[in-house]
């Protein structure tokens, strides 16, 4: 996870900010954005790690196509960047699954 | 389960136009689409981005909020998040919206699924902070996020149109690295008088380019052997361009190698495609009113040949007329006469 994001956020949304965790740290992200842009910006990366191989995974298409930026939101893995934020969302990252073979 | 004359599937422009001119005709509409808000991916969000980033969008995207707007009418049901999953005897669509199932008859359906980016896979492409020029686009679009100390690799006018973008925005990319070469570019440059409006594409892109240069963006032509480095996410793209070796630092890449058509749900129900050279991708057949060897089901738009999103609407139109007919609402001759005005928009 990094802290100082490339994704800027031009600061043209007008949003207010509402509390959401991830993997248990207390983010304030614009209400009603686009989830996974908005994890993007508050410095979350990866979102994930894959089961298979362990390696890291954020979004990549931004359209619902690729399944890269799964997130899990109430006991289901689901795409983030299909969602949006809603107040008291609790995320976490999926379980990365028992393989680590690569 | 729900029930309507036409189901549509995707609220893009070629959907979004579909619907509007089948509940003209007076066809009860269902419009299910996958995202939020209806717009597609070139209109994603169009409503609420408009008045907050039109200007750096230009009137390409901000020309999405006619079509909205079109669609709210009576005779059209627009289901929101809802994500198709499988089609039944042709004519029954089983989707889920909410995390719950559902189910829809329709006596037509028509696709209007859209493009997706031509996957093109190197070394590191799957690195976190590595992500499709479109979704850059998606991220500018609906949030107003931008990717700095970019790296973009690819071809096609998308590309300059992101870097150009990203230029207003205030993050200039820090490098072009393309993979097209001044031959491919003299290829592309013959498709060019069959395309539509394509002179006007080419001027547009001239003027990308020129946005560009006034800021010192690095272009590199006919770069090969391209990988993206890094452990846990994207941080150099390294490549060659003739015999010299290239390291550009960076913390996001964004990728673009031209859109193909999504024919995911048209090949589910076996509908037959075909391999178009010029476009190098696999395409439904379909004929001049967007139908199918499928009877009661048509393909309008990205979906059926890339076109570009003004061709899309006209696809669209033209198919809801056919349908309309097809089911009695409208005469052979009112239906000629109707897309008559619409055949003489796609030809220009």
């Amino acid at each position: 996870m990094k802290t100082a994001s490339p994704y800027r956020d031009l600061g043209r949304s007008g949003s207010i900010k509402v509390h959401v965790r991830f993997d248990g740290a207390a983010l304030m992200l614009p209400e009603g954005e686009n989830l996974a842009g908005a994890l993007l910006v508050a410095g979350i990366l990866p979102f994930r790690h894959i089961p298979v191989s362990g390696a890291p995974r954020g979004p990549f298409c931004m359209m619902g196509a690729c399944y890269d930026c799964f997130v899990q939101l109430d006991g289901t893995v689901k795409q983030a960047c299909m969602l949006r934020v809603v107040a008291g969302m609790d995320i976490a990252m999926p379980p990365a699954g028992q393989a680590r073979d690569a | 389960m729900h029930d309507a004359d036409l189901i549509v599937i995707g609220a893009g422009p070629a959907g979004m136009a579909a619907a509007r001119r089948a509940a003209e005709c007076g066809l009860a509409v269902l419009l299910l689409d996958e995202q939020p808000a209806p717009g597609g991916q070139i209109y994603r969000d169009v409503e609420r981005a408009s008045p907050l980033r039109g200007d750096i969008l230009g009137a390409d995207f901000t020309d999405g909020l006619a079509p909205t707007k079109g669609i709210e009418r009576a005779g059209i049901t627009h289901l929101r998040g809802a994500v198709l999953w499988q089609i039944e005897n042709g004519h029954r669509v089983d989707f889920s919206q909410g995390g719950v199932a559902a189910m829809a008859v329709g006596r037509h359906i028509l696709l209007a699924t859209g493009a997706l980016e031509r996957p093109m896979p190197l070394p590191g492409w799957t690195l976190p902070g590595v992500m499709t020029a479109g979704a850059a686009q998606i991220l500018l679009k609906q949030s107003g996020i931008v990717c700095s100390n970019a790296v973009l690799i690819g071809l096609g006018p998308l590309l300059y149109l992101v870097a150009a973008q990203m230029v207003r925005a205030g993050t200039p990319p820090k490098a072009l690295v393309e993979t097209q070469t001044a031959c491919n570019l003299a290829h592309a440059m013959r498709h060019l008088g069959g395309a539509l409006r394509g002179w006007r594409y080419l001027i547009k892109g001239l003027r990308l380019l020129w946005e560009l240069r006034c800021v010192g963006v690095a272009r590199y032509a006919g770069a090969t052997k391209i990988a993206i480095d890094g452990d846990i996410s994207a941080q150099a793209v390294t490549f060659q361009c003739g015999a010299q070796r290239h390291r550009t630092p960076c913390e996001t890449v964004l990728m673009h190698h031209g859109v193909v058509p999504n024919t995911r749900a048209a090949l589910s129900v076996n509908i037959p495609h075909v391999w178009d050279a010029g476009q190098q991708c696999f395409a439904p057949q379909v004929d001049e009113w967007g139908r199918t060897k499928l009877q009661g089901i048509s393909i309008a738009g990205d979906g059926a040949g890339i076109g570009g999103a003004k061709a899309a609407i006209c696809a669209g139109e033209l198919a809801a007329l056919a349908a309309a007919c097809d089911m009695g609402k409208l005469s052979e001759e009112a239906r000629d006469s109707a897309a008559r005005p619409v055949r003489r928009r796609l030809r220009y």
